[in-house]
């Protein structure tokens, strides 16, 4: 048990990486679903760093053909939530079953003055876009999304 | 980009030969340190679009080019779909017909600077800007539908915008073609509230100066003098294209393998002209540039309620109103012979010639307004465009500076709070909901929009009228 905790605190992480005019966001860990969990919190940033209170739940689904279209119908599901519901989201959580994901978001509606969120993500993109383990076994889910 | 990989034509003009599955050659209109500055990913995506199929005499890139994805932004391509030609959401984008409008205001800048303050306050307080923001206008199904269809007439007909505007707004405000019915009823909920929103990351409303003149002539047409007070406008489609292009990229991924098509990147996602996919992409991007065109007309009519609370006998009247990521049939000459074509352009501007039919009849002799926008703090511009850039680049200019560094560099780099203050004690106010999102729309984040401009007037492509300086600028 503590042994597999050790080993999600040291794989599972997340970056944003540049992008000419927009920006790109790349999610670490152990398994797929973990490296989509963590690109997720990096798409998350893109828009805040202040806090967001995981108040409210929202679930989501998709498909895809492959693992990669998987990963950007996962962000593209999360950017529509945000907009039509009016939220940030904080946390995921993510189960993969073939080429369908089964998905988690909590989070709380836009709060503009205590947000101050900066852009707002229009889709995620297949540029950039690599789904893919390491020799190590840490698998990376990344692309560019437009903002 | 090293210049030594091109062939260089003219003091503008860096040709990539065909190689590979190139089907024609790639041209990059720009000066030689414009190409140097240039990422390595333009050269690779401007190379990448020349393998599309039905690609007519080459690929482009603008000036103000930079990596974007499938398409350079700055990328212009045309495809006759009699040869198997293609239409491409990638080629389109999320942000269909985003674009910019200029509305002359009858005001000089001694007018402004005693209220000029007030009227940034109200501007960011009329106008839903940055995420979150939702507009006072919702749509039910039949005025979703009427909206898809209509567009800035649409939003006339509604009481937000005047029917004068109409005749300069591109294809008289009104996008033929448009079908409702294949836009998905997720795209129309994103949509729902966001009518009469400014959107966020490059996009603004600014209140300009005219700071230069350099074409008196056709300046005296745009009714353009030093010292005039302007309102441009930049925004697009909002969440509904965003939607469009999220859904038809998917689609066209399967399409385009299923019709035997090789992408060399799958952000090219595209599909025939002539199959059922490639009709319905072309019936809803065309119902996502009305939205683009109704959202900017009822931002405009937003615009005007400020100015004339401030200024009660002055009312706006558009200059022109153009968009830069869209797909269009046009008739261009190619090797001596009229052609049908589906332009598409991303992140370029159309730029009609004197004499265009398409013109009204006030522009027509002159030419089209080519609207570039700066970025916050740096100059805009008025061009006009030229004969020439029809041969050149199928009627095509660039649209504004184009970033030179990442957002994720700019932040690094700047203060939201300090650009806001420094821009400040330079008269030039900023009201954003967001000074993270200032930060990353530092002016020092784009290239510089004068060597842009110069480099599409010496390329042949648009002319310089009038340099633009802000005064106030309400960012997403």
């Amino acid at each position: 048990m503590n042994a597999t905790a050790a080993s999600v605190a040291t794989s599972a992480r997340w970056e944003n990486f540049p992008h000419d005019a927009d920006v790109g966001v790349r999610g670490f860990g152990k398994t797929p679903a973990e490296a989509f969990e963590q690109a997720a919190l990096a798409l998350a940033a893109v828009v805040t760093t202040a806090e967001v209170a995981p108040k409210i739940q929202v679930t989501v689904n998709c498909e895809a053909p492959d693992i990669e279209l998987l990963f950007v119908e996962w962000l593209n599901a999360i950017i529509y939530e945000m907009a039509v519901r009016n939220m940030l989201f904080s946390r995921f959580s993510v189960h993969i079953e073939g080429t369908r994901l089964d998905g988690t978001l909590w989070g709380e509606p836009v709060d503009v003055k205590r947000h101050q969120p900066a852009c707002e993500p229009k889709g995620a993109t297949y540029t950039a876009l690599k789904v893919a383990a390491d020799a190590n076994g840490t698998w990376s889910a990344a692309c560019i999304v437009d903002v | 980009m090293d210049p030594a990989r091109f062939t260089r034509v003219d003091e503008t003009s860096w040709r990539i030969e065909p190689r590979g599955a190139m089907r024609v050659p790639a041209i990059i209109y720009a000066d030689e340190n414009l190409i140097r500055d240039m990422d390595d990913k333009v050269y690779e995506q401007a190379a990448n679009v020349a393998m599309l199929p039905g690609i007519v005499q080459a690929s482009y890139a603008m000036p103000d080019a930079h990596w974007g994805y499938g398409f350079p932004i700055g990328g212009v391509a045309a495809f006759d779909a009699d040869e198997g030609g293609v239409v491409s959401a990638g080629g389109v984008g999320f942000d269909i017909s985003c674009g910019v409008r200029t509305m002359l205001t009858g005001l000089k800048v001694a007018d402004i600077l005693p209220v000029q303050k007030a009227i940034a306050d109200s501007l960011f307080r009329q106008i839903p800007a940055g995420v979150g923001s939702t507009g006072a206008i919702t749509l039910d199904v039949i005025e979703m539908e009427a909206m898809l269809t209509g567009g800035a007439h649409w939003a006339v007909e509604r009481g937000w915008g005047e029917a004068r505007d109409l005749e300069r707004i591109e294809e008289g405000g009104r996008m033929a073609g448009a079908e409702p019915a294949q836009v998905s009823d997720r795209a129309k909920k994103r949509q729902h509230k966001e009518m009469g929103t400014l959107g966020s990351g490059n996009h603004y409303l600014e209140v300009q100066a005219v700071a230069e003149i350099f074409d008196a002539k056709t300046a005296a047409v745009y009714q353009l003098q030093q010292d005039d007070v302007l309102v441009t406008i930049h925004c697009g489609s909002r969440g509904l294209g965003h939607q469009i292009g999220t859904e038809f990229l998917k689609d066209m991924v399967v399409a385009a393998q299923a019709s035997g098509i090789t992408l060399p990147d799958r952000e090219l996602a595209c599909a025939p002209i002539k199959s059922e996919i490639g009709h319905r992409y072309l019936g809803a991007m065309r119902a996502g540039i009305n939205c683009a065109l109704a959202n900017r007309e009822i931002l405009g009519h937003f615009a005007r309620r400020v100015f004339e609370h401030y200024f009660p006998n002055h009312n706006l009247s558009l200059l022109f109103d153009v968009s830069h990521n869209t797909c269009k049939v046009e008739q261009h000459k190619v090797d001596g012979k009229r052609r049908e074509l589906f332009v598409h352009r991303k992140g370029a501007t159309r730029a009609f010639g004197p004499g265009h039919a398409s013109l009204p009849q006030a522009l027509r002799a002159a030419g089209q307004p080519v609207l570039i926008g700066g970025s916050m703090g740096t100059s805009s511009y008025i061009l006009v465009g030229e004969a020439s850039a029809e041969q050149k680049a199928f009627a095509s200019a660039c649209h504004g500076a184009g970033r030179a560094m990442s957002r994720h560099a700019a932040l690094k780099q700047w203060s939201g709070r300090k650009i806001q203050d420094d821009l400040a004690a330079q008269g030039i106010f900023i009201r954003s909901p967001s000074t993270r999102g200032i930060a990353e729309e530092a002016p020092g984040a784009y290239k510089d929009v004068s060597a842009v401009v110069l480099a599409a007037e010496h390329a042949g492509l648009a002319r310089r009228v009038a340099r633009l300086r802000p005064l106030v600028c309400v960012k997403g």
